[in-house]
This record gives C-alpha cells, sequence and structure tokens, in this order.
C-alpha cells in the first residue's frame, strides 16, 4: 500500500472515471519498439555518414534489426485501437493538429523513403549475386528483390554507395523524428503532469539511442558466437564507448527532469511524489536509473578506463547492453503506465494489475518482443548482413571497411 | 585503439548536423507557419454576435454549487436518458467535506449516483457538492489531439464524438484534464457528455437540468442575453475549473471553493 497520509490534506480520490487504465503494457511497447528502430539506425548512420569504420561490422546488422522492429512497432498501437479496422483512417482522414495523426505519415516515410530504400541500395549487389547462384522460384525472388536493376559495374555501385549515403542523411532527421514525435504525444499534453514536459522528446530520442545501440551490440556478440566467427573488439569497444557517451547525455538529461520536477514542485508535487516513492519506487530508481542506467554507465567506464582483457571487456559490453535494454524498457513503463496511476484530481492514486494471459498480458507483450527477432532472423536468411559487400575492392569508395 | 583514427570529422559532423537541423527547421516551420495561418484565417473569418460569442445558438451551462444537495438526480437522469453504461459517467457528483483540522474528504461514490451517505464526523467546518460534467471547452484538448478529427466541437460550441468515425485509440480521454471522458467498452469508442445535443436541438433542455429540484444547473444560449445561463453569469461571480489550463471552458460555477480539484 501506498502511504496515502502524504496527501496529508486530501482523501485518496480518483474521478469515477478514472478507475481503469486506457493505455496498457501495449503502449509501453510501441515507444520501446520505435525507440529500437531509431536507435539502431542511428547508430547505423554513424558508420554511413560520420565515416565511424570501427563500428561498420554492426552496420548491415543494424540496419536489417530497425526494418524488423519497425515492421512490429505499429502493431501493439493497432492491437490496442477500439475499432482497429478504422485504422486506415488516421492516414486517410488525419486531423492535423493530432500528434498521434501524424505518426502514420512519419512510419510510412521512414519505412518506404528512409529505411526500405537504404538497405536495397546496400544489399543490391548481395542480390544480384544470389540471382546468380540460386536457381527456380529462389532465384526468381531474388530477382524480384533486384527490381530488375542488376547492373553490378563500378560505376553502379558507386552509385548505390552514394544514393545510400544520401538516404542516411535524410534519415538521421527522419529517426529523430520518428522517435523525437513518440516523446511529443505525450509531453504535449497539458491534462498531464506527468508527461507534460519539453524535455520528453529529447528523452525519448536518447533512450532510443542507448536502447539502439545496446540492442545491435547484444546481436553483434551473439551472431558473430553463433557463426563461430572472431569477435571484432574494436569494433566492440567503439560500439561501447558510443554506448557509453549517449548513456551520459540520457542519464543527465533524465537527472535534469527529476530535479527541475522536484525544484519547480508545482501543485502536482505530493501526487507525483507518492507515486514514485510507491508503486514506481522500483521501476524508476532500481530498473531505470540504477540497474538500467548508472550501474552500466560505471561499467562502460571501466572499460574504458582500466586495461580490463578483451574477454572481460566483451562480457562487460555485454551485461551493459542487457542492463540498458531493461532499463529503457522500464523507462517507458515508468512513463507509460505511471502517467496513468493517478487521477487527474491530482489527489488520488490508481493501480494497475499486469495479466498474465489475454490480448493485453504479459504472454501477448513478450510475443511483440520476440516478433521483431523472428523476423530479424528471416530477414538475415534473406540477405545476410555479414557482407563481403563493404570489403569487395570494387564496391565504392565510402563503402564501410571492416577493420 | 589507434590514436589518428578519426571516428568522425568535424567537417562531416558539421555537414549533418547542418543538413538535420534544416530539414526538421523547414518540416517544423512550414507547418507551424501553415497552421498559424490557418487559424488566424478562421478567427477573422469567424464573426462574432453582438454579445462575443462565436455564434448563435452558444450552448452553456452554469452551476450553483451553493445550491446542489448531492441527492444524484441528475446523474440518474443522465444515465437513463443516455444509455450511459454502469460504472462511468457523462456527469457524476462530488462531495467535499472539510475538517477542522483543515484535512479535506473528497468523495463521489458511484458519482452521487444514489445520493451520499451522511457524514458521521463531527468535526467538520464545511461541506458542499459539485456536480461535474464535460466542461465542452472551446479550445478543447480532447479535439485538439484526435487523430481523425471524430470528436469536434459543433457550430453552436458542444464538443461531440462521432461514434460511427472514433478509432478508439483513447488519446482524448488522457488529453481530458477533467477526468469527463471514459471508455465506452459497448461501442469500443470514447464517450462523454452531449449536453443531451438530442434534446437541445428540440428546445428542450439537458436532462439533468431538466430534474434538479433545486435548479443547481442553469443551461441555454449564452449569446442570448435574456437567456437564463447569460442572466445568471452576468449577475454572479462565476469560475471555471482549472482556469490556468487555458481550455476555454463553457461550464460556469459560482460559489468555487479552492478545495475543489
Amino acid at each position: 500500500m501506498f502511504p496515502l497520509q502524504l496527501l496529508a490534506q486530501s482523501s485518496n480520490y480518483v474521478f469515477p472515471n478514472e478507475k481503469e487504465l486506457q493505455w496498457s503494457v501495449l503502449i509501453v511497447l510501441y515507444p520501446y519498439l520505435t525507440g529500437l528502430v531509431a536507435g539502431a539506425f542511428i547508430l547505423a548512420s554513424l558508420v554511413r555518414v560520420f565515416d565511424a569504420k570501427k563500428v561498420a561490422p554492426t552496420y548491415r546488422l543494424a540496419l536489417l534489426t530497425a526494418l524488423a522492429f519497425l515492421i512490429c512497432a505499429p502493431i501493439p498501437l493497432v492491437t490496442h485501437l477500439g475499432h482497429p479496422e478504422r485504422a486506415i483512417e488516421i492516414m486517410m482522414t488525419p486531423h492535423l493538429s493530432s500528434a498521434m495523426a501524424i505518426f502514420g505519415f512519419v512510419y510510412l516515410w521512414y519505412l518506404m523513403a528512409v529505411l526500405l530504400l537504404e538497405i536495397w541500395f546496400d544489399f543490391r549487389a548481395d542480390l544480384v549475386k544470389k540471382t546468380e547462384v540460386t536457381r527456380g522460384i529462389v532465384k526468381s525472388f531474388y530477382t524480384a528483390l533486384t527490381l530488375g536493376f542488376k547492373d553490378v559495374s563500378k560505376k553502379a555501385l558507386q552509385f548505390d554507395d552514394k544514393a545510400g549515403r544520401f538516404i542516411t542523411i535524410i534519415g538521421i532527421p527522419s529517426a529523430v523524428l520518428l522517435h523525437g514525435y513518440v516523446g511529443f504525444i505525450f509531453g504535449s499534453l497539458k491534462s498531464n503532469p506527468w508527461w507534460s514536459s519539453v524535455l520528453m522528446p529529447v528523452i525519448f530520442l536518447l533512450s532510443a539511442i542507448v536502447s539502439g545501440i545496446s540492442l545491435v551490440l547484444l546481436f553483434y556478440l551473439i551472431t558473430t558466437k553463433y557463426r563461430k566467427q572472431v569477435l571484432d573488439i574494436g569494433c566492440l569497444d567503439a560500439v561501447g564507448r558510443y554506448l557509453m557517451f549517449a548513456l551520459i547525455f540520457d542519464l543527465t538529461l533524465e537527472g535534469l527532469d527529476i530535479v527541475h520536477r522536484l525544484y519547480e514542485a508545482g501543485e502536482w508535487v505530493e501526487v507525483l511524489g507518492l507515486l514514485s516513492s510507491g508503486y514506481l519506487y522500483y521501476t524508476i530508481f532500481g530498473l531505470q536509473l540504477f540497474l538500467g542506467g548508472l550501474l552500466p554507465l560505471g561499467m562502460l567506464a571501466y572499460t574504458q578506463l582500466s586495461k580490463a582483457s578483451e574477454a572481460v571487456r566483451t562480457k562487460l559490453y555485454a551485461i551493459s547492453g542487457f542492463l540498458v535494454l531493461l532499463g529503457v524498457l522500464a523507462m517507458r513503463w515508468n512513463v507509460v503506465i505511471g502517467g496513468q496511476l493517478f487521477s487527474k484530481s491530482l489527489r488520488g492514486l490508481s493501480t494497475y494489475k499486469l495479466e498474465m494471459i489475454g490480448q493485453e498480458g504479459i504472454l501477448a507483450s513478450l510475443f511483440l518482443l520476440i516478433l521483431p527477432i523472428i523476423i530479424l532472423f528471416v530477414l538475415v536468411k534473406i540477405i545476410p548482413p555479414w557482407g563481403t559487400h563493404g570489403a569487395e575492392p570494387e564496391a565504392g569508395q565510402g563503402d564501410p571497411q571492416p577493420v | 585503439m589507434e590514436e589518428n583514427e578519426k571516428l568522425i570529422t568535424r567537417s562531416d559532423l558539421l555537414k549533418t548536423i547542418g543538413q538535420s537541423v534544416i530539414l526538421i527547421g523547414v518540416g517544423a516551420g512550414g507547418y507551424a507557419a501553415w497552421s498559424n495561418v490557418t487559424s488566424k484565417i478562421a478567427k477573422k473569418t469567424t464573426k462574432r454576435t453582438a454579445t462575443g460569442y462565436p455564434a448563435s445558438p452558444w450552448y452553456a451551462m452554469a452551476i450553483d454549487i451553493e445550491k446542489c444537495i448531492g441527492c444524484g438526480s441528475c446523474v440518474q437522469a443522465c444515465s437513463v436518458e443516455n444509455d450511459v453504461p454502469e460504472g462511468h459517467f457523462r456527469t457524476w457528483i462530488e462531495r467535499y467535506v472539510i475538517k477542522e483540522d483543515g484535512s479535506v474528504d473528497i468523495s463521489s461514490p458511484d458519482g452521487g449516483i444514489h445520493g451520499f451517505p451522511e457524514v458521521s464526523d463531527e468535526n467538520v467546518t464545511r461541506a458542499f457538492f459539485v456536480p461535474k460534467l464535460c466542461n465542452h471547452c472551446d479550445d478543447s484538448p480532447c479535439t485538439q489531439v484526435c487523430p481523425v478529427g471524430a470528436t469536434f466541437e459543433t457550430s453552436d460550441g458542444v464538443v461531440m464524438v462521432d461514434y460511427d468515425w472514433c478509432v478508439g485509440c483513447r488519446y482524448c480521454i488522457q488529453a481530458c484534464p477533467y477526468g469527463s471522458r471514459f471508455w465506452n467498452e459497448k461501442k469500443r469508442t470514447a464517450d462523454k457528455c452531449t449536453l443531451c445535443y438530442h434534446r437541445i436541438k428540440k428546445g428542450q433542455v439537458p436532462a439533468c437540468v431538466e430534474v434538479c429540484p433545486t435548479g443547481a444547473r442553469i443551461f441555454g444560449d449564452i449569446s442570448d442575453k435574456e437567456s437564463p445561463v447569460a442572466k445568471f453569469v452576468r449577475e454572479n461571480a462565476t469560475n471555471v475549473m482549472k482556469p490556468h489550463l487555458k481550455t476555454g471552458a463553457k461550464v460556469q460555477y459560482k460559489g468555487l471553493s479552492k478545495e475543489v480539484v
């Protein structure tokens, strides 16, 4: 039970229409999945645009990861609608003053104009090669994927590379928009003091970046071990370093948000204090800030500052990545569920019980977290990202070279 | 790690940041400018009535808190008239009991539909009832956030939900600062008070106003100087709920005490 006496001057009063939560765990997963997409893409863009050659081995894996998760991102959203059959109206008759109405467009833009196009340019040479070594229906499948562009001359590959680079440049603000916008959906509501913050889109974006980097880091570790290849420790160190810097920014902003709220101490301070010292205590301070933030930050700092062996560093990166993923999931939970646990009367708290089964239960959520991994597995089978493409001398000049 | 290998060159970084900023800036600026222009055109072309309202009729409600006895008739009438699902409320009554030690006991058992139990505590300095309903805000946050425009304000100032258009995303329920909206499981859409639009368009008053035994609810066309609601608002000091949120709430309260949430 919560220490309700903290609301000293009032009884626990929840508006009668607020007895149940409107947005369930599905809406926790939606910003989580979208964030992983944006983060994975931004890691990939480091290679492409910023020429961060050391993280090149993760480049194509990061792109496919972004695609697999992007395909799944709208599933929790659409499933949660009261009338999923009307979902298309969000795009056909959008109400432009609504932040949510823009989702369909941002999503489609990102999927069609950025990710698919970039992946196509990047894997086209591989696809052409596949058409040469396969037969029958598989060959037709790969031929279809090339869209008939089978020219792999040096000039054509250079064009692919240039186009890919251009798309990435467009893609960075698009990824920022995709996830910043998700934060805006929450941050722009003046009805809810837990959400209403100009920092919300920025915090969402930074937590997206740390989660995306962590995910690709883990996938890189797992797939390399699974394929019995040698881990590129230089790559891991570089990814770890990016993760550390992103985490510093992320935690700084989250800290600023907390300090600002405590110092400003508006009319909501009692009920929000009650919330974060009660129902959300473990998920905020335990999971989000300590296990998912400070602890991995400490580990990452240790890998950078100490002379730890490669094996130790690898383990620390893996643990940090896992913890950050957990912490960001907790952050999404704290925002989405936390923002609905207090009444807009600011005089009372309600509760949320996560069911095991059912459309909005734990099992359905786990399925939604596993589904993109399955899709990624299929994608990796179709177009293996362990690219020879970047390493080949005839590939475009700006292409990533594994180090 | 090699010292001479820069992960990011400065010019690349600047270039990309520059391009990103320009792209985002152009997009956001364009959208903001467009909305600004369209809203200004809309405001300019909206003629105001002689009494200063956007249209006539312009429906509003006033509530005289001192007159409410918390009998629950309005909640019952609303529930029957509008087939409101059990456990949800288009209108409800709150009771505030202020004790000698300054604490406030707020309650609304079943939305006050069956009235309220007697107060047993003797250390009560003051108690009163506050009927609540949708404020039919002129700048309503719920209308703003609806992704498909299923929530809208009618030309006579009533905020409504088009149940055949609502996708059921519940964003409007989150955006309402007053807890006036609820999820209708039967319709699988958002739901709320309509000011009994089906009645008022026939010249009747909303069900809650009709049954109130003490006349605590005053309804009418506020753009008409002679209407009871215009008169009431003119002659009494009134206020709206959460005025700092600037939602343009149309339900005005006389005797609104600071304890009211």
